[in-house]
């Protein structure tokens, strides 16, 4: 293991602990006003200083890292089975199977991304509690975003189809649903694993946009998105670095997860 | 050969956009509150009215009536009423379009040119220092989400389209950068440049030959990822172009001026795709 590959998990693994201790470190919660000290600067009481609204910003990044980067995973795992589901299995089948996927991958990955995302989230209601908001957000992420992998999933499905193995299992009588679950599937496990982790960081930027844009979680509750949202009553930077600490911590994290998924590449390669 | 390519393409782009018309009309369909209209809570309306209101959009309900009224409507030139800005879709789309097409363009020509100099700089000089700063700035970049790099250029005073290409860059850095990496390891480019062939010329008779077609088919890649960048650089830099009207559409759920302007884009980018095939294709052609 390389030492930026090192570095990298432990940033993630730091960053994750860190933000899991949440309730121990900022036990004033993310959501408390300290109404007697607005948009006040780091101080012993709150380190990252107070919001607008006088909330402690310390324990809003926390539990913002938190959200992010427990609903991000999840939403991977979401695109990530939706990804085997339709590419695995059409690959497996190819013939009309595999058109009829590839048509409706084509037909997801020629929308580009951010406008497709901003749709689908205005048809669902805007004005819903904090709690739905993160899952409407991050289950969209997951639901939307499995074209890329089903593309790269179907043609490792579509050479397995071929494989020794599969023939000779194929010959031995074996079909179905079977086949592709005993021994098609397993072999895709690695790829699986690899669009699993890359759609992680794109998953976290894609919902910072969204959060940027006011199409993301809902207030109170905080993610990066929300809290980068921040940004944009900043005049220069040197006024107030502290508001800067979501941002520099999601170029950390997203900086880590490809320094980790960059060396795996080498590894496979 | 070229005529039947084209009008395979064609026929790709106009069953997509049917499709996908498809698709977001029975989403505004199914959307929640799609069957209200806040008149009827106007007090001055009387039970009669009401129903009236209601019966006009009884033709709505069923899916494909409605996605057939639409598309009809949409042949004859009208795409429909913004709710929210009480403009016919068509003239806002007129409207905006020439912003978004100088934003995006300025910035796909910023971004190209800053990511093929960095890129051709680092294979054809060898350099540690110009790979290293490539690398870094390309990996810096990606890893900021659009919307930051949005309000950094509104902190920093700086023009939209700086943004466009600060997002383009790192893409087409790191796809540009491999390409010449492999070209440049290929036998006949070595054995070129180890007669003495000037690598000016090496790379203009030998290099971009053989990596044009994949660059080409980049070109309209890109053209996606400038178009969905102009959501949040057009909103937060106030640029009143397609993607601040997808973004007003999208707050204030106006369906109707959403879909048009996604299918508007969706073609776009269709069109780019299918322009960068057609040109490869070309390429080919004349190489046989």
């Amino acid at each position: 293991m390389s030492l930026a590959r090192t570095l990298a998990c432990v940033i993630l693994i730091a960053v994750c602990g860190v933000s899991l201790a949440a309730d121990w470190l900022a036990p004033s919660g993310y959501a408390k006003q300290f109404r007697e000290v607005p948009s006040s600067p780091p101080s012993r009481q709150h380190l990252l200083g107070t919001d607008e609204i006088g909330r402690d910003r310390f324990a809003r990044v926390l539990y913002g890292t938190r959200i992010s980067l427990i609903l991000a995973p999840a939403a991977a795992l979401v695109s990530t089975l939706l990804a085997a589901l339709v590419g695995g299995l059409a690959g497996y089948l190819g013939g009309v199977w595999l058109r009829i996927a590839t048509t409706f991958t084509d037909l997801f990955l020629s929308l580009p991304w951010l406008f497709l995302l901003i749709a689908v989230r205005a048809l669902l209601p805007l004005n819903v509690s904090p709690l739905c908001s993160v899952l409407i957000t991050f289950f969209i992420l997951g639901v939307l975003g499995w074209a890329a992998s089903a593309r790269v999933l179907s043609a490792s499905a579509g050479s397995l189809r071929n494989s020794d193995y599969v023939l000779q299992a194929r010959a031995s009588g074996l079909h179905g649903p079977r086949l592709f679950f005993v021994h098609v599937l397993p072999n895709l496990k690695p790829v699986l694993y690899a669009q699993f982790w890359i759609s992680i960081p794109v998953f976290i930027l894609s919902e910072a946009n969204l959060g940027i844009l006011g199409l993301g979680v809902a207030e109170p509750l905080p993610s990066w998105g929300s809290l980068l949202r921040e940004l944009e009553g900043l005049i220069s930077f040197r006024e107030e670095p502290w508001r800067l600490v979501p941002l520099v911590l999601l170029i950390v994290v997203v900086t880590s997860f490809q320094v980790v998924l960059s060396n795996n590449e080498e590894v496979t390669a | 050969m070229l005529l039947s390519r084209i009008a395979r393409h064609m026929a790709a782009i106009a069953g997509i956009i049917l499709l996908g018309g498809l698709l977001s009309a029975t989403l505004v369909r199914l959307a929640p509150g799609f069957d209200t209209d806040e008149r009827e809570f106007d007090p001055s309306l009387n039970a009669e009215s009401v129903r009236a209101l209601r019966q006009g959009r009884a033709g709505e309900r069923n899916i494909l009536r409605f996605y057939a009224a639409y598309l009809h409507g949409a042949l004859h030139g009208d795409l429909g009423r913004s709710h929210v800005l009480g403009k016919p879709v068509q003239d806002l789309l007129r409207e905006r379009w020439p912003v978004t097409l100088r934003v995006a363009g300025i910035g796909l020509i910023l971004g190209w040119l800053l990511a093929s100099a960095l890129a051709f700089s680092a294979c054809l000089w060898k350099r540690t220092a110009y790979d290293l700063l490539g690398t870094t700035l390309s990996g810096a970049f990606l890893c900021i989400p659009a919307a930051v790099l949005a309000l950094l250029s509104v902190i920093l005073n700086a023009p939209g389209y700086f943004a466009i290409a600060l997002i383009v860059f790192p893409k087409i850095y790191r796809y540009v950068r491999n390409l010449l990496t492999k070209a440049y390891a290929l036998p006949h480019i070595t054995a070129a440049r180890a007669k003495g062939l000037a690598e000016l010329r090496v790379l203009l008779w030998h290099v971009l030959p053989v990596v044009a077609p994949q660059m080409i088919a980049l070109a309209g890649v890109t053209v996606s990822i400038a178009l969905g960048a102009s959501i949040p650089i057009e909103s937060l830099c106030g640029l009143p172009g397609i993607g601040q009207l997808a973004w007003q559409a999208a707050l204030a759920r106006d369906l109707p001026l959403l879909v048009n302007v996604t299918v508007l884009v969706t073609l776009v980018t269709l069109l780019a795709n299918s322009g960068a095939d057609v040109m490869i294709h070309m390429l080919r052609t004349r190489e046989a």
